[in-house]
């Protein structure tokens, strides 16, 4: 067993009544109600009484439990696995466990956030922590009822009994006596080969109520009283709002008010705003009469910035990498080691402007009064959106509440706070409580998009056809997208990568594995070639690769462990049967590491009716202890999905500052034809600490993609999207 | 504002609307039937989808005025208590991840169970072509539709 100090994060672990606004936390459960409908067959009934062990657990007297999930939930799921984790170590029946979501509350939780797949490997402690302490609190107070020690009890599924002897006493009776007790200074863990609920496949704690239609989302949330807004932004970046028809439209059907509302606030942090910073606002009773209201706009914009094109952006990017660009690692002497080789080749890679397009567009409901701010609805980033409100306000935090529903998707939009901000804004211009809606339309135009990426790669092969040179350079819009202490780096004697920024005045933001989802495809896709000149199988390339970093890396700072990376390229070639030539399947593969967690994928496709069409995905993963083994291979699949659409269908393009694109007539998402026919997922089995895996999926799918599409149609594919002037697959 | 009568899941409503409004923001404003989802409000994604007269159609586009006796039926009645075959799939699948778009996923998945029970993964493929799902549930969703389908 392991000891752990329960200093870390200690608050979360106090009784709630003696934490500052824990009081919060007790009584938040408009949307999950006391019990969940899953729990309708269960033998428990419905606690008279709830008892507060610490920040994460209230057990009920009748043995009911609720556990508190703290993070986001965006559809990573997990709202299940976080409390997976507190269960394990409490050592109660899952099926017992009612899971609520945490309000933000940064005095008990570290890390409220979704983003950076990062919400089980920063939970992992504190979680299994909040179990252990809790269930050795109610070890205590059996104790002591019984007048023996702790070492002579032990427990299993919520009931504590004596070792040698006929006692037993469940949680929900002795939960009472547990409160108030000191918190241990000092728990033990368990040892992982005593897990009985990780590792195990739970089924989403959510999935009655979705399947049902019940209404979880921020745009499901209502409030008695509450209006109903939308917002009108500039229709191009660089223009800004002068003036509009106020009057016509605040006597229009069902308005009652129409403004400009402005949402700049002193020291704006990442994730605020950063372009339209003035809106329309116009508020309403229905949701179509604002709509209508929207139509009748007529609007006065002035310019000021230079309206930008498509066209105007990639020369820009061509521009910067043909300038001087900052080294950000050199290795050896990659310009005598070009001289030298042999065989050298370099091709450029590139990927446009994306929007996340959550399936549930932008919203927020706020509540503003002269001395509190209450908000409810999707957010990533509670905390910033706290902070940004009370910027906005000019209120203290402690006077701010927000709560965080269900979202209907993330993908790092909601990262982001301005929606929250704005409904704010609005709500306090009208004196009382307001749901913000973005139309989709207003969700596309409105920035925050994925940047536009352009990069060059080039390779030197020896006579023996053995990489000695490597060279990486890399533009974005506004950011580059190269990291240059991931593979290859470290496995190249001579090698180098220069990086700069190219000025827009198009808003981006972190999308989906940022970076990642275009560096790793182009990354990969070049591996191949390079690959393919030295004479040499792709999987057999890498591993050689990665050998030399096992055994004699190349500089200090690589930051992937090569033996983990090696892994999961042997695990999909052994699972893929790699090497074994089937009729008609042409097949590509790539690996990467980012957001902590190892993932090779290979691609089967087939050329039906002279198009590519995906037959299966092979997919390798190390991500240490996986929580939740079936809600991890759903997160692979989807994002193996995700990368593979957008990169074959998506893209986001400008003309004179306006996005050309704003709905899904326009705009191409991948859809169920254009899916692969299977994706199977396979884990490395370790007992490392677990990782997340809402990113990791995303960003080989596109080199294994690209490779497999060049296995296929003798083609290589540079610039996404790939299809956009081919024919379409599926 | 007109008065109209409609049909819902077995229940008769009167709802006082502009003539115009789609029969999604009569579900979701008047009604308070959330489970139809709001996703692009051009029929292109699929989030909206009810049935109306047993077929999947996209609300969004439905204006009140053209629904008359039609019955309509959204994910609230579907089955009684969630257990429909198609629903029961979803759950035995685990589908959903962030679950916004499901809702209109089932009724489309439904209504093409009703006009064939033993759909091929083309025939699939072409019914539920009009659905994003944006975490790719793809897979998941083509298994789910193939269990119901054995019920």
């Amino acid at each position: 067993m392991t000891k752990i100090q329960t200093q870390y994060n200690r608050r979360s672990f106090l009784k709630i009544s003696a934490a500052a606004g824990g009081g919060m936390l007790i009584g938040f459960s408009w949307l999950t109600g006391c019990i969940s409908e899953g729990k309708k067959d269960e033998t428990l009934a419905i606690p008279n009484e709830w008892f507060d062990i610490n920040g994460y657990i209230k057990i009920g007297d009748t043995g009911l439990v609720t556990i508190y999930s703290p993070n986001p939930e965006i559809g990573q799921n997990v709202r299940t696995s976080m409390p997976m984790i507190v269960a394990e170590e409490l050592d109660v029946d899952w099926q017992h466990v009612v899971v609520e979501q945490a309000p933000l509350n940064t005095g008990f939780y570290n890390n409220q956030i979704a983003g950076g797949s990062q919400s089980i490997r920063r939970g992992w402690h504190p979680l299994r922590m909040a179990g252990a302490t809790a269930r050795r609190m109610l070890l205590e107070a059996t104790a002591k009822e019984w007048g023996v020690e702790v070492t002579v009890l032990t427990v299993a599924n919520g009931i504590i009994k004596e070792i040698n002897g006929d006692r037993t006493m469940s949680y929900g009776e002795i939960a009472s006596k547990a409160v108030g007790l000191d918190v241990p200074e000092e728990v033990e863990l368990k040892d992982i080969k005593d897990f009985k609920l990780i590792s195990t496949s739970v089924k989403n704690v959510d999935g009655k109520k979705i399947v049902t239609g019940k209404p979880l989302f921020g745009l499901d949330f209502q409030r008695e009283g509450m209006q109903l807004a939308m917002i009108q932004h500039p229709p191009a970046f660089g223009m800004k709002v002068k003036d509009f028809n106020e009057a016509d439209i605040k006597t229009m059907p069902g308005i009652s008010d129409a403004f400009i509302v402005d949402i700049t606030i002193p020291e704006p942090g990442y994730f605020d705003e950063k372009g339209f910073l003035q809106l329309i606002a116009i508020v309403g009773k229905t949701t179509w009469q604002l709509m209508k209201a929207k139509k009748a706009l007529q609007v006065n914009w002035e310019q000021i910035s230079e309206p930008e094109s498509s066209e105007m952006h990639l020369k820009r990017m061509e521009e910067t990498l043909a300038s001087e660009m900052g080294e950000s690692r050199k290795d050896g002497n990659p310009e005598a080691a070009f001289k030298k080789a042999t065989k050298v080749i370099e091709r450029s890679y590139s990927a446009p402007f994306l929007p996340h397009n959550t399936m549930e567009p932008m919203n927020f409901f706020a509540n503003v009064t002269e001395t509190s701010a209450e908000l409810i609805g999707p957010t990533q980033t509670p905390q910033a959106l706290e902070g940004s409100v009370s910027k906005l306000l000019g209120l203290p935090i402690e006077d701010i509440t927000v709560n965080m529903t269900r979202m209907g998707g993330g993908f790092g939009r909601r990262l982001y706070v301005n929606f929250g901000v704005e409904a704010a804004a609005i709500s306090k211009k009208i004196g009382g409580p307001v749901k913000l809606i973005y139309t989709r339309e207003d969700d596309m135009t409105q920035g925050t998009y994925k940047p536009a990426y352009l990069a060059t790669y080039k390779a030197g092969l020896d006579e023996n056809n053995n990489l000695i040179a490597f060279s990486v350079k890399g533009t974005g819009l506004p950011e580059s997208p190269v990291f240059e202490n991931r593979f290859p780096a470290g496995t190249v004697e001579n090698y180098i990568a220069e990086k700069a920024s190219t000025k827009t005045n198009i808003t981006t933001g972190a999308w989906r594995a940022p970076r990642s989802h275009f560096i790793a495809g182009a990354e990969q896709s070049f591996l191949d070639e390079v690959a393919e000149l030295a004479g040499k199988d792709p999987i057999d390339f890498r591993l050689e690769l990665l050998d030399k970093a096992i055994s004699n890396p190349i500089g200090k700072r690589n930051d992937y462990d090569a033996s983990r990376y090696a892994g999961v390229l042997k695990l999909v070639k052994e699972k893929s049967n790699w090497g074994q030539e089937t009729p008609g399947i042409h097949r590509g593969v790539a690996a990467y590491f980012c957001h902590n967690s190892y993932v090779a994928e290979v691609i089967d496709i087939a050329m039906e009716d002279n198009k590519p069409k995906i037959k299966k995905v092979w997919c390798a993963v190390d991500c240490g202890i996986v929580i939740n083994p079936d809600a991890a291979v759903n997160m692979m699949q989807g994002g193996v999905i995700d990368g593979i659409g957008h990169a074959m269908y998506s893209q986001l393009t400008f003309k004179d500052g306006l996005p050309q694109q704003s709905n899904f007539n326009q705009y191409r998402l991948i859809r169920h034809s254009q899916a692969p026919e299977a994706i199977e997922v396979f884990f490395v089995e370790n007992n490392i600490d677990p990782t997340g895996l809402g990113e990791p999926g995303l960003p080989p799918a596109i080199g294994a993609l690209a490779n497999a599409l060049y296995q296929a149609t003798g083609e290589r594919y540079y610039h996404q999207p790939f299809m956009s002037y081919k024919p379409v697959m599926g | 504002m007109p008065e109209y009568k409609l049909r819902i899941n077995g229940t008769s409503y009167s709802v006082d609307v502009d003539s115009d409004t789609p029969l999604l923001w009569v579900l979701r404003d008047e009604l308070n039937l959330l489970g139809t989802k709001f996703g692009c409000g051009i029929g292109q994604c699929g989030a909206c989808t009810v049935h109306f007269q047993g077929a999947a159609v996209r609300s969004c586009l439905i204006e009140v005025s053209t629904i008359g006796i039609s019955e309509i039926t959204t994910i609230e009645g579907l089955s009684e208590d969630g257990d429909h075959p198609v629903q029961k799939a979803w759950l035995e699948h685990d589908v959903p991840q962030c679950g916004y778009c499901q809702s209109g996923q089932i009724m489309n998945a439904a209504a093409l169970l009703i006009e064939n029970p033993k759909p091929t993964d083309k025939d699939i493929d072409n019914a539920m072509s009009g659905n994003i799902c944006r975490c790719g549930t793809y897979v998941r969703i083509k298994q789910a539709i193939k269990t119901a389908s054995n019920q």
